[in-house]
Order: structure tokens, then C-alpha cells, then sequence
């Protein structure tokens, strides 16, 4: 009873005390703040380089694909019985995209995946890929205010077609190309009256500076697929290429800060709706080819390294182009199929089964964390590196406790010497400053924990405020493309870390317990 | 005049008591403390028997070594050599709980320097012994009897206005009071009381030895009591001198 009455009457009567009530406090409050962040950019990196890929991926070792897919399949989901969800087969292949931008041949290496939205969508693990990445699903805002509503509606499934106003758009360029060839045949005619023609190929009309040099390529170059059955006269000069493309923010995108506001703003060099070259190479005997296609939407996933890198194609027309038809059955090949799981935990036992299934040498089937281990990897090593400072930190709070006690027990010492002459043990003297660690350790990490989750949860707000103090963007939407800080507070992070703190509190009592365990009665009673 | 008053309570106990039975003793006692390499001997063969129901004083210069007499007689220090015998068996080396436990139930001290607990009011000073002795549980269970026990007693004393002070808003007689209420509210068997009244001045003095004479009669505590005043000492059953480290009997009222 003594114990409790004196442990909290020292808590209330020594200031000192509060001292490191709140170092243990802070160091609780960091470690869930900062572990909140982290395994928030953690889980939303994940949950967007998982976006991308499905669950399970089969992919063919050859670039040429494989025929049949509707087979492969039908193994698949034999092998893999009730826990496959659903499959979609995909082309994927490296190429390069080329437009211009103020007169200069842009040229970017891309990864160009072949695929059907409607199936691309069914094996993502987000609800929605496409509607939650693409650019027309999107409402843009500027400074708070709405600059544009979404174009497509929320419920309208994603596909090759363009909105009206990538159409109107469309429309818009090619008047304006036309009139500027208009007029250069019209400046040729003057000084070179008999030349012949020009070519309405509406592939040019988009290259009117580089045009030559572009058909002068052209002829070097394979058959071009795109063009093989289109008729020789073209219905509407505004109809889209019959290749579609959603290419990746980063590609056509760049950020720049306005000189004079200092803010940072996003300027698209290809609008949807405009062509853009796309040359990769065929299957079979790899050859060059080269095509032209339409822009439908802008594609923004959150993962720059996708952001930069994909762009998506509509499969059948990627897989003419690349001659991966057969001509006689008109199959189309695929080199990968990506596969959905019902329960994602067993997902390497599904692998496993594959890996045996199928033909060994033709695929080789990889999860999603397999095909990205090395990023995943590196993220889980930073946080556990910053788990072991910031613990350094509750250690010093640790330290800072002994310290305090230790002061506390030298002037105490004379009425530990009268407890333990009133007959007092020992291990009552002890209880009583082990018990006031615990306290404190209580106290401070219920505070901290306290302090921490309403850190994380006004987290955006604290980020206003602070960034309007300093006059400087402590988070920038514009690098890390998330709207908000994204948090994730996991309940076993948040017991562990306030466990650990108590237990450090109680641990740094120890050493001064101890000492005033061992106290001579009379020795501490002549104690001045 | 004083010799009446030692007289009368003597009489009664004779009465009661023909011989009582030695309560406390110490044989051959020792205690020297170490000073670098020098042994510095403060008491050098005590020898005393306590009789249950005694009042005993103890008076000596200063640095004679009296208040380390009452340590090491109350288990709050060991002897060097010698024993310590409570009820003819010996208790200096007994295991550090069972001391620990005899010092809660047995002995009941009031210092020389008061010590109270400096965060606790009068009241939980009070009851630090019972706090002591009883679980949490127990404690709790019984806390309203053992307040009462602990008002009781400091209306003895004559501090049932101080209840909720602090010792440093007390005056040194107060707390000297204080002390004694804590020594007697877990009703040990004999009490140790070095200088009770060396604080005070002399009528609140006489009340304190009125107040232990009283514990002494009726309740028939045994007291060992440390003094400078021979004239208060005398009013005891038995006065004794430490000098040189031994004791030397002053007069013997039995
Ligand atoms: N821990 C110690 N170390 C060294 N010497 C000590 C120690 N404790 C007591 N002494 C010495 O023992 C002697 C007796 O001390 P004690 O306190 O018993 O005297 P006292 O008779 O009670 O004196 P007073 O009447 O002033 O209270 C003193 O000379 C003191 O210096
Ligand atoms: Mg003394």
C-alpha cells in the first residue's frame, strides 16, 4: 500500500519526473508517427506496383508468345482448381514511342503491353484500375478549384474509345495541320509548279515539319501492319489510327514551377486524341515496325517507374502489327498471362503447382512480389533501419530515466531508511521505484501513443500548417503524386512500440531500485 | 516530589507483575564502526535484560553511543559481536525478512530527528507502519478501522487538528508527537524512543513522558527510552548510564 501512496506521490511532487514522462512521450509519439508514414508509402507503393500487376503472372520466356491461349488457360485454371479468380492474356514487348514537341523528334523507350481493358481490369487486384488511373475518369482541380470535370462517368467501363473531347480535339489538330499543308503545297506550287502530288496519307498529317524524313523511313521499313487493310481513301480524315494507346503520364507529361507564383504545374506535351509514332519489333524473325496511333488516355498510376515506362495497347491490334496472328486460324498469340486469385495467401503454392503444370523452358510463372522483390526489398529494409534509430531514441528517454531516478533515490535515501526501519523490505523499496518507472512508462507512452495517432490522423492538416509557416511545400503532391500523406496505423505496431517504451521505463528503473533496495537503514537514516 | 511519582506507578506494577519475565537483552553487546583502518569501538559489552512492562532510560553524554544502542537493540543494525535476545531467543541473526517483520510488529521507534515521510500528511505518516504490515488488499479492506485506530492515537498526542499537514508545516514538537503516534499505532510490544523530548520545551515535555508513562501502565509497553533530562529519566522504573560503551546502573526503582 505504501508503495502505490509514496509512487505517486513522488510522480506528483517531482517536476523532474515530467521530464521523462515526456522523452519517453516523444520517442512513442515518432516511432508511431514516422512508422505510420512509412508503412503508409510502403502499402500504397505495394497496393500500386500490385495495381499494375496481377496476383500471379505467366509469362512466356520468347517474345514471340504462344499460340492457343484459350489451352493454356483451360491448364491454368485445371491447375490451379478454385483458387483462381480470373485470367487475362497480354502481349508485352519493349518499343519506342516518338512524337514531336515544338518541332523536335521526341523519342522515349517504352513498355508496350498488348491488353483488353475489360480482362486487363478483371485480374487487377484494384477495383477499377483503369477508371481509378486514367486521366478522363478524373476530376481536375487547380488550387482548389475545379478546372475540369471527369469526362467519362464513373460507371462507364474502360475502353479504346475517344471521348468527345479528345475527339474534338482531334479535329481541331488535323484542321490546323491541314490548313499548314495547304499551304505549303500551295508556297511548292508557286515555285515548282508540275510536282507531283502529295501523298493524303493522314499517318503524315501529324509530322509536318519531320514529315519527309518520316516517309523517307517509311519506305526502308517493313510492311507497315497499320495500313495493310485500311482503304486507299480515307472516309474521315478525323477518325482515330485503329491502334489505341493509354500512354503513361510521365511519357507526354512534364512538371515545371511557374516563375511567378512558384508553384509547380504540370504541362502535357500529347493530348488524348493526338498520334503518336510507335516502333517496336515483330515476332518471329525480329524485324522493325513501325505504326502510328491514337492517344486515348493518359494513364497515371502513382508508380513513376510505370508512369514512365508503360504504355498500353489494344491487343489485337498490337499483336497484327507485331505478326503474331496466324494467318489461318487467326490466332492471336500472348506472352503473358496474368492471373487473379481468390486468396492471395496461397499464392506461392499456386505457383508451385504452375511452375510444374506447365511446360518447363516455354513460361515462368512469378507472383507479383516475386517480380518486384528487389524494390519490396529495399522499402522493408529502410523501415526496419528506421525502426532501430528511432528505438535509439526511446533508449536515450531510457537512459534520461535512470539518470532522473538515480537523483531521485540519493534524495530520497533518508526516507527509504525510515520505510525500511519502520519494516519495509527490501523488495517493498524496490516495488516502489520499479513501479514509479512503470508509471511513467504508462503515462508517457499512453501520451505519446495519444500524441502519435492524432499526429497521423491530422496529419494533412499539420502539413498545411507547417508548410504555410516555413513558406515552403513540405510535401509535394507533384513528387510523390499522392493527393495525401498516406498513413497506416497498424494496432500491433502501435502495442509494440508502447510495450517496448514501458518496458524500457521499467528497465531503466531497475539500476536505481536496486540501489535503494540495498540502503543501510541507519546508514540512510544519518543520510543528510 | 519526584521520587512520589516514580513510587506510585513501581507499586502497581510490583503488584501485577511480582517478577516479569526479561523481554529484551542484549549479551555482551559490540558495535564498532570502521574509519579507514581504525576500528572505532562505540559500544563495548552492553549488558541489560529488559523486563516486559519496563520503563527504562537511558542517559549518556553525547557520542556515547546511545542512539546505535537502540539501533542495534531494535534490528536496525547488527552487532558486531554479541547477541540480541527478544523473549530469551536471540534475534540479531535472524534471516533480513524476519527482522524486517520483527521491526514492523515488535519494536516501535521514535527518533531522535522525528523522520517523517516529508510527501505524506500527519495522517499517512501514521499509518505508514499498518501500510507496511498489510497487503494492498487487506489494507484496503480494513482501511476505515485502521484509521480510526490512527485518530485515536493522534488524539493522544493532541494532533487531531494536524491530520492533513505536511511535517515541515508542523513545529518540532508537533512532529516529535507525530513520531511517537507512528510508533505506537501498530501496537508493537516495546518501544525504542531516542530523545522523545529533547525538542520541546519542558511542560510539553511532561506531557509526552505523562503520555508514555500512561502506554507504559495500561497498556504495559515496554519503553527504552534515550535522554538528557535525569530528572524526566527518573520518573522511569530504572535509569541507566552508557559510558565508554558500557552501562552503568543509576538507580533501580523496582
Ligand atoms: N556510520 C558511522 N560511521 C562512523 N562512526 C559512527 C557512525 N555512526 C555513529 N558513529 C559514531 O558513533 C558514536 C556514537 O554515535 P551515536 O549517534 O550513537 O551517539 P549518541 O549517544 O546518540 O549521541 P547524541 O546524544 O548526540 O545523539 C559517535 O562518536 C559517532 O561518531
Ligand atoms: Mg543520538
Amino acid at each position: 500500500m505504501y508503495k502505490l501512496l509514496l509512487c505517486v506521490r513522488y510522480l506528483r511532487t517531482r517536476f523532474i519526473a515530467l521530464a521523462s514522462i515526456i522523452s519517453v512521450m516523444l520517442g512513442v509519439a515518432t516511432m508511431i508517427v514516422v512508422n505510420s508514414v512509412m508503412s503508409g508509402f510502403g502499402t500504397e507503393m505495394r497496393s500500386r506496383i500490385h495495381g499494375i500487376l496481377s496476383d500471379v503472372v505467366v509469362e512466356t520466356n520468347s517474345l514471340d508468345g504462344v499460340h492457343d491461349v484459350d489451352r493454356w488457360m483451360k491448364i491454368i485454371r485445371e491447375v490451379g482448381g478454385d483458387d483462381i479468380d480470373s485470367l487475362a492474356a497480354m502481349v508485352e514487348i519493349y518499343g519506342m514511342m516518338t512524337y514531336d514537341y515544338r518541332g523536335q523528334p521526341v523519342m522515349k523507350t517504352v513498355q508496350l503491353i498488348g491488353i483488353d481493358p475489360r480482362t486487363k481490369s478483371d485480374v487487377s487486384p484494384v477495383a477499377g484500375l483503369f477508371e481509378t488511373s486514367l486521366d478522363s475518369y478524373q476530376q481536375i482541380k487547380e488550387q482548389g478549384q475545379v478546372v475540369r470535370e471527369p469526362l467519362r462517368s464513373a460507371g462507364e467501363p474502360a475502353g479504346w474509345e475517344l471521348t468527345a473531347d479528345a475527339a474534338e480535339a482531334r479535329r481541331h489538330r488535323i484542321e490546323l495541320e491541314q490548313r499548314f499543308i495547304e499551304q505549303r503545297e500551295w508556297e511548292r506550287k508557286r515555285s515548282q509548279p508540275e510536282s507531283e502530288a502529295l501523298d493524303h496519307n493522314p499517318s503524315a498529317l501529324f509530322e509536318p515539319i519531320n514529315a519527309k524524313t518520316a516517309k523517307d523511313s517509311d519506305k526502308a521499313s517493313p510492311p507497315d501492319f497499320s495500313h495493310d487493310e485500311e482503304p486507299a481513301v480515307a472516309v474521315d480524315p478525323a477518325a482515330p489510327q485503329r491502334a489505341r494507346l493509354y500512354v503513361g503520364a510521365g511519357l507526354v507529361e512534364y512538371v515545371y514551377t511557374d516563375e511567378e507564383t512558384g508553384k509547380a504545374k504540370v504541362m502535357r506535351i500529347i493530348r488524348p486524341g493526338e498520334d503518336v509514332m510507335i516502333s517496336t519489333i515483330s515476332a518471329g524473325r525480329p524485324e522493325p515496325v513501325r505504326f502510328h496511333a491514337t492517344v486515348v488516355d493518359v494513364f497515371k498510376s502513382g508508380m513513376s517507374e510505370y508512369d514512365s515506362n508503360l504504355v498500353f495497347c489494344n491487343l489485337e491490334e498490337l499483336q497484327k502489327v507485331r505478326g503474331m496472328i496466324d494467318p489461318q486460324t487467326k490466332d492471336g498469340a500472348v506472352t503473358s498471362i496474368q492471373i487473379k486469385l481468390k486468396n492471395y495467401d496461397r499464392a506461392s503454392e499456386i505457383v508451385q503447382r504452375l511452375s510444374t503444370a506447365l511446360p518447363p523452358g516455354l513460361f515462368s510463372v512469378r507472383t507479383w512480389e516475386q517480380k518486384q522483390g528487389p524494390l519490396l526489398a529495399a522499402i522493408e529494409i529502410e523501415k526496419a533501419i528506421l525502426n532501430v534509430l528511432l528505438f535509439l531514441i526511446i533508449t536515450v528517454a531510457g537512459f534520461g530515466i535512470l539518470a532522473i531516478f538515480y537523483m531521485i533515490v540519493v534524495e530520497k535515501t533518508r526516507d527509504i531508511g525510515i520505510l525500511k526501519a519502520l519494516g519495509a523490505t527490501s523488495r517493498g523499496v524496490m516495488t516502489i521505484f520499479l513501479s514509479y518507472g512503470l508509471a511513467l512508462g504508462i503515462v508517457g507512452s499512453g501520451v505519446g501513443v495519444a500524441i502519435g495517432l492524432l499526429f497521423v490522423t491530422y496529419i494533412d492538416n499539420i502539413e498545411k500548417g507547417l508548410s504555410k509557416l516555413t513558406g515552403r511545400k513540405i510535401f509535394d503532391e507533384t513528387i510523390y503524386y499522392f493527393p495525401k500523406i498516406p498513413t497506416d496505423v497498424s494496432a500491433t505496431m502501435v502495442i509494440w512500440v508502447a510495450l517496448s517504451a514501458v518496458m524500457i521505463a521499467v528497465l531503466a528503473s531497475v539500476l536505481p531500485a536496486r540501489r535503494a533496495a540495498r540502503l543501510h537503514p541507519v546508514e540512510a537514516l544519518r543520510y543528510e | 516530589m519526584p521520587d512520589l511519582l516514580i513510587l506510585e506507578p513501581t507499586r502497581r506494577l510490583m503488584q501485577t507483575t511480582p517478577i516479569a519475565p526479561v523481554h529484551l537483552a542484549s549479551i555482551a553487546l559490540e558495535k564498532s564502526y570502521r574509519k579507514g583502518n581504525h576500528q572505532i569501538p562505540v559500544l563495548r559489552g552492553v549488558e541489560i535484560n529488559i523486563r516486559r512492562g519496563e520503563f527504562l532510560s537511558i542517559v549518556g553524554q553525547s557520542g556515547s553511543g546511545k542512539s546505535t544502542l537502540l539501533h542495534v537493540m531494535g534490528l536496525l543494525d547488527s552487532p558486531s559481536v554479541g547477541e540480541v535476545l527478544l523473549d530469551g531467543d536471540r534475534i540479531d541473526d535472524l534471516p533480513q525478512k524476519t527482522r524486517d517483520e520483527l521491526r514492523n510488529r515488535v519494536f516501535g521507534f521514535v527518533f531522535q530527528f522525528y523522520h517523517l515521510l516529508p510527501e505524506l500528511t500527519v495522517l499517512e505518516n501514521v499509518l505508514a507502519p499498518l501500510m507496511i504490515r498489510h497487503s494492498m488488499l487487506s489494507y484496503w479492506k480494513r482501511r476505515r478501522e485502521f484509521r480510526l485506530a490512527a485518530e485515536e492515537i493522534l488524539e493522544k498526542v493532541g494532533l487531531t487538528h494536524r491530520l492533513k499537514h505536511k511535517p515541515n508545516e508542523l513545529s518540532g514538537g508537533e512532529m516529535q508527537r507525530a513520531a511517537i503516534a507512528r510508533a505506537l499505532v501498530a501496537k508493537p510490544e516495546i518501544l525504542l524512543a531516542d530523545e522523545p523530548t529533547g525538542n520541546l520545551d519542558a511542560g510539553t515535555g511532561q506531557e509526552i513522558m505523562g503520555l508514555l508513562r500512561n502506554l507504559n501502565e495500561q497498556d504495559g509497553l515496554t519503553i527504552v527510552m534515550v535522554t538528557h533530562d535525569e530528572s524526566l529519566a527518573r520518573s522511569s522504573h530504572r535509569l541507566v548510564r552508557l559510558t565508554e560503551g558500557r552501562l552503568e546502573l543509576l538507580s533501580d526503582a523496582a
